[in-house]
């Protein structure tokens, strides 16, 4: 066994946790280059080169990007050689958003309770997924997501006769649906397959994929490029002022399902995509 | 299509000629004090407006920016701040229209409800760029609390902008940038 103490990953964490929010992935400032050579709309084009101009500001000043500094989800793979020494593994995450999100002037978004709404005043919980891997390994990925485009975001549970067109005309309807709201261009992160829970986890999980890189299997690589283009032949465009650019990329993760199912979850991601990955 | 001119400069408070002026998709640029209010600030102002009780600053003619900045750090005037999503506050938009607000920044779509009152009363709805919260940051030049401190990032705050970029969404003719931009760049049957 390796120990890992878990003053170690409550210092990850709080680095993460500001630099996610801090600075965005060159991956997306690549795609928001490519975006601005095809953008057709003057406002589209206007709204780009902000973000641009934001995300250069807020990598140098060391600023949030986005005010919605979002909740902390948080995926470790926990090695199951690695031995979490000195207390636990999840008040050791907790610990690290609290001090990024208070330290890092960050914004506190969380509510204790659904309905009765009283903020806890330092972001957390961090809703954290684990993974047992092997090896002795930790790597943890923080992803603060924002509001505007979780609250966008949708599932279905299809029956298997809906098929290949029914999760794509799915994955369409609830980009369409969302227009302006979630900040587009966004990045559609879709998850097929699995349980109810599991289709939303893969869904979230395909956001972390770098822009860029495609599904390894061909027959989902077209798929995705496929609903990229048919979601910006909605025109909806940059901020939904209409354009080319609705969407910077469609992820799709799949798992196994059962014979009866056919589960389809859309997490959609503001042009924001923060996430940032650290292996102790 | 009118001629590129650049974008309208708009000082608040507005008139109802300034905002007869504005057509959606018109780039425009904010100079003067605007006020932040969100979802529990609206509840707020709507509740005193219904008990006939005092706001805490006068709606008229002024304009309302739908945003929870972030922390400032020390020596920076505020915090990072985007707009918020705007549908959140059509409950509650119609009635502060009613009493004088001229105009509202946010992302989104609106309701009719919200669209009506723009028309009827004169007010116009504009978008700023969602997650451009560091630039629109450097735009404000002074950050005062007005009211409800206890809402955190909620309460509301008075900025005093300069050069703020917005874009008209929906103007006072019925015309909605966002529903226009759909129509001009769909592409077939998607």
């Amino acid at each position: 066994m390796r120990d890992i103490y878990v003053s170690e990953i409550v210092e990850a964490v709080q680095g993460l946790c500001i630099e996610a929010n801090c600075d965005i992935g060159d991956d997306v400032l690549k795609a928001l280059g490519a975006a601005m050579e095809v953008e057709e709309s003057e406002q589209g084009r206007e709204a780009i080169r902000q973000i641009i101009e934001n995300n250069m500001i807020a990598r140098d000043d060391l600023i949030p990007a986005c005010q919605d500094t979002g909740l902390a989800v948080v995926f470790v793979e926990l090695g199951q050689e690695v031995h979490i020494a000195g207390g636990s593994l999840c008040d050791a995450i907790n610990e690290g958003v609290r001090r990024g999100y208070v330290g890092g002037y960050l914004r506190k978004s969380v509510v204790r309770d659904p309905l009765r709404r009283e903020n806890t005043g330092d972001n957390t919980p961090a809703f954290i997924h684990i993974s047992v891997v092997p090896g002795d390994r930790l790597t943890i990925t923080v992803a603060p997501k924002g509001a505007g485009s979780e609250n966008m975001s949708a599932i279905a549970m299809l029956p298997p006769s809906a098929g290949e067109d029914g999760v794509k005309e799915f994955v369409i309807e609830t980009v369409r649906r969302a227009g302006p709201n979630p900040c587009p261009p966004v990045i559609v992160g879709v998850g097929i397959g699995g349980t109810f829970e599991g289709a939303a986890i893969l869904a979230k999980r395909a956001l972390l994929r770098p822009l860029g890189e495609r599904n390894s299997d061909s027959f989902y690589a077209g798929m995705e490029d496929e609903l990229l283009r048919r979601i910006n032949d909605l025109g909806i465009g940059p901020q939904g002022f209409g354009g080319r650019v609705t969407a910077l990329a469609v992820h799709i993760e799949v798992m196994p399902c059962h014979i009866a199912s056919l589960p389809v979850a859309v997490n959609l991601n503001c042009h924001a995509s923060r996430h940032k990955t650290i292996t102790l | 299509m009118k001629m590129e001119v650049g974008p309208v400069k708009l000082t608040t408070p507005l008139e109802d000629s300034d905002v007869a002026k504005l057509r959606a998709g018109d780039q425009v640029r904010i100079y003067g004090c605007i006020y932040t209010a969100r979802d529990a600030a609206h509840a707020r102002l709507v509740r005193l407006i219904k008990e006939c009780r005092p706001l805490p600053f006068s709606l008229d003619g002024q304009v309302i920016y739908y945003a929870g900045p972030a922390p400032a750090r020390p020596g920076m005037v505020v915090g990072p701040c985007g707009p918020t999503t705007s549908y959140r506050m059509d409950a509650y938009a119609p009635t502060l229209i009613e009493h004088g607000l001229k105009g509202m920044i946010g992302k989104g779509s609106r309701g009719e409800a919200v669209k009506d009152a723009i028309r009827r009363h004169k007010a116009v709805y504009l978008a700023a760029v969602g997650g451009a919260a560091a630039l629109l940051s450097r735009r404000v030049h002074a950050c005062e609390l007005v009211a409800y401190e206890d809402l955190g990032p909620e309460a509301i705050y008075r900025l005093q902008v300069e050069d703020f970029p917005a874009v008209v969404v929906n103007d006072i003719y019925g015309g909605d940038l966002y529903e226009a931009g759909l129509q001009r760049y769909k592409r077939g049957a998607v």
